[in-house]
């Protein structure tokens, strides 16, 4: 069955063999409904095993009882028996969407199948290793079999620029700050779509996080799989090297005007006099990013609930300072293993407000919470949730 | 209307309204699994519903579970009564690959020029099992 799905996968793409893969990163045991579940439970009545390593996406549940999912029976016992199932197949008891923050990291260079759009993008553009975007029970298939069909960023032709998006417009102190990585994202995709493109004009090495949220916001809005970033991303020394022509097919000068666009058009919600909560952590936060999160808390009490999700590789180091303990003393919610737009976790308001530092829950909120968005720095984010309404710092493109 | 359309993913031939979206979609956060209705409060076709419709699609974005919604949406019953792509989704259509494999009854996946997407909008449309796309002539028209 797992080969039948590669194999059909490979025609309707065109590849034109299978070319054995090092590892996947597997998105298929977060729970939509049944039928996800009686896939993985037919694979493993089938006897099937995974045959590289294969670490797991988020599931719809915190095995680390961290929050409490509002996940009702029967959905929530088959939530737990997809997530058993996957187990039971071989894989990894990772649950996170940041596997390249939790030891999971293939070599520049190698093949690889991996889901979860951001995942996929950090893996092409930030390790270098080759994988494409691949969907739901395809990855596990590649899994089963160690296979994957050989077309796209496997092939290092299609790995190359054919755009040019120049930041080099923008101010050094706008491009240093924690929101530009989200917001240039989030516009990146909506740009190029499914293209690939070098990012030009950004002085020094931004940071991995800065990447992680870069290329989130990207596979949000639009189909990237692979960016790059002349003199940071390991494929692009500089642009010249990684564009396939010596013309780039379109260059995009950003402008502050576009940042200014995209970044409002991140939020929904129109200027609320209050927030009900705040999210962060997509992708999974990492233990900089948490610390970075106590040391804005500093302490204090917060008004409205702050959502951290993170994985469980993270936690662990949390929870050995005690980080964890301070931090839920502060009110902050701890979300491991999933997190509060794949799986009900904050209270359905109806009508509430969401505050986030990440371009890709202010992408997903609306549609999947029913919570309108309103996106801030992660320095914002604390300092609203401490006072229950919303307080922005002006930092200007 | 009719065009020839190339067969991505065969399946049961399919007739219903032909809604043809005006942005790409991710169906994981922009589609609701168990009704069909269009959640993602920033598409141009937010509270469409595509279960039962000829789904014309410009392009998906975003999320890698796309083929977990579709397959969802075939077992429920809340699929479109057949899709039409400009180019195979890789991802999207794993949703319909995989639901055969379980057994379950997948509507057809097609592939057509986008700028032949007009010509179908809002009209009753069929999609046949050998591929081609049709407008069901409005019943007043024909012939006694």
């Amino acid at each position: 069955m797992a080969m039948r799905i590669v194999a059909e996968s490979a025609r309707l793409l065109g590849a034109p063999r299978l070319i054995p893969i090092a590892s996947t990163h597997i998105d298929g045991a977060l729970y939509h409904g049944d039928s996800g579940t009686l896939f993985a439970e037919r694979l493993v009545e089938g006897g099937a095993k995974v045959a590289v390593r294969s670490t797991l996406n988020v599931g719809a549940l915190d095995l680390m009882g961290c929050s409490r999912i509002r996940l009702e029976e029967p959905r929530r016992g088959m939530a737990r028996r997809m997530m058993e199932a996957y187990r039971k197949l071989g894989c990894e008891q990772s649950w996170t969407c940041a596997p390249y923050q939790a030891g999971h990291r293939p070599a520049q260079g190698s093949d690889v199948a991996w889901g979860e759009s951001n995942a996929v993008v950090f893996c092409n553009s930030v390790l270098g290793a080759r994988t494409n975007r691949y969907g739901d029970f395809l990855d596990i298939a590649c899994a089963i079999t160690g296979r994957a069909p050989d077309y796209g960023l496997h092939r290092p032709d299609n790995r190359r620029a054919r755009l040019v998006f120049d930041v080099s417009g923008l101010s050094p102190s706008f491009l240093a700050s924690e929101i530009a990585w989200p917001v240039l994202g989030s516009l990146y995709g909506r740009e190029v779509g499914n293209a690939i493109g070098v990012v030009t004009g950004v002085a020094g090495h931004p940071g991995e996080d800065a990447l992680k949220a870069f290329g989130a916001a990207a596979a949000s809005s639009g189909a990237v799989g692979l960016f790059h970033i002349a003199g940071v991303t390991p494929e692009a020394p500089d642009a010249e090297t990684i564009l396939a022509a010596p013309e780039p097919e379109a260059v995009i000068r950003v402008t502050p005007e576009m940042v200014a666009k995209a970044r409002g058009g991140l939020s929904t919600a129109a200027a609320p006099k209050a927030i009900d909560a705040v999210a962060i952590g997509s992708p999974h936060l990492s233990p900089a990013e948490l610390d970075s999160l106590e040391r804005l808390i500093a302490g204090r009490r917060l008004a409205v609930p702050i959502y951290a999700c993170t994985g469980r590789h993270a936690l662990a180091l949390l929870e050995q300072d005690g980080g964890r303990k301070r931090l839920e003393g502060s009110g902050v919610v701890i979300v491991a293993d999933t997190c509060v737009v794949v799986t009900p976790i904050m209270p359905d308001l109806g009508n509430g407000v969401l505050m986030t530092n990440s371009g890709k829950f202010a992408h997903y909120a609306p549609g999947n919470t029913g919570y309108a968005v309103l996106y801030a720095s992660l320095a914002d984010c604390v300092e609203s949730a401490v006072l229950g309404r919303p307080v922005f710092t002006d930092i200007a493109a | 209307m009719s065009a020839p359309a190339e067969i991505l993913v065969p399946g049961k031939a399919g007739e219903g309204e032909a809604l043809v979206l005006t942005a790409p979609i991710s169906f994981w956060g922009g589609v609701d699994p168990k009704t069909g209705r269009i959640a993602d409060v920033r598409h141009p076709q937010h509270g469409e519903v595509i279960a039962g419709k000829v789904l014309f699609l410009p392009g998906t974005i975003g999320s890698s579970s796309a083929s977990a919604v579709l397959m969802e949406l075939v077992h429920n019953g809340r699929a479109p009564a057949a899709l039409v792509l400009h180019e195979p989704d890789a991802i999207l259509l794993l949703g319909l690959i995989s639901a055969r494999e379980m057994g379950w009854e997948t509507p057809m996946a097609v592939r057509l020029e986008r700028d032949r997407f007009d010509g179908f909008r809002d009209s009753r449309t069929v999609v046949d099992t050998n591929g081609s796309i049709d407008l069901v002539p409005n019943t007043y028209d024909r012939p006694a």
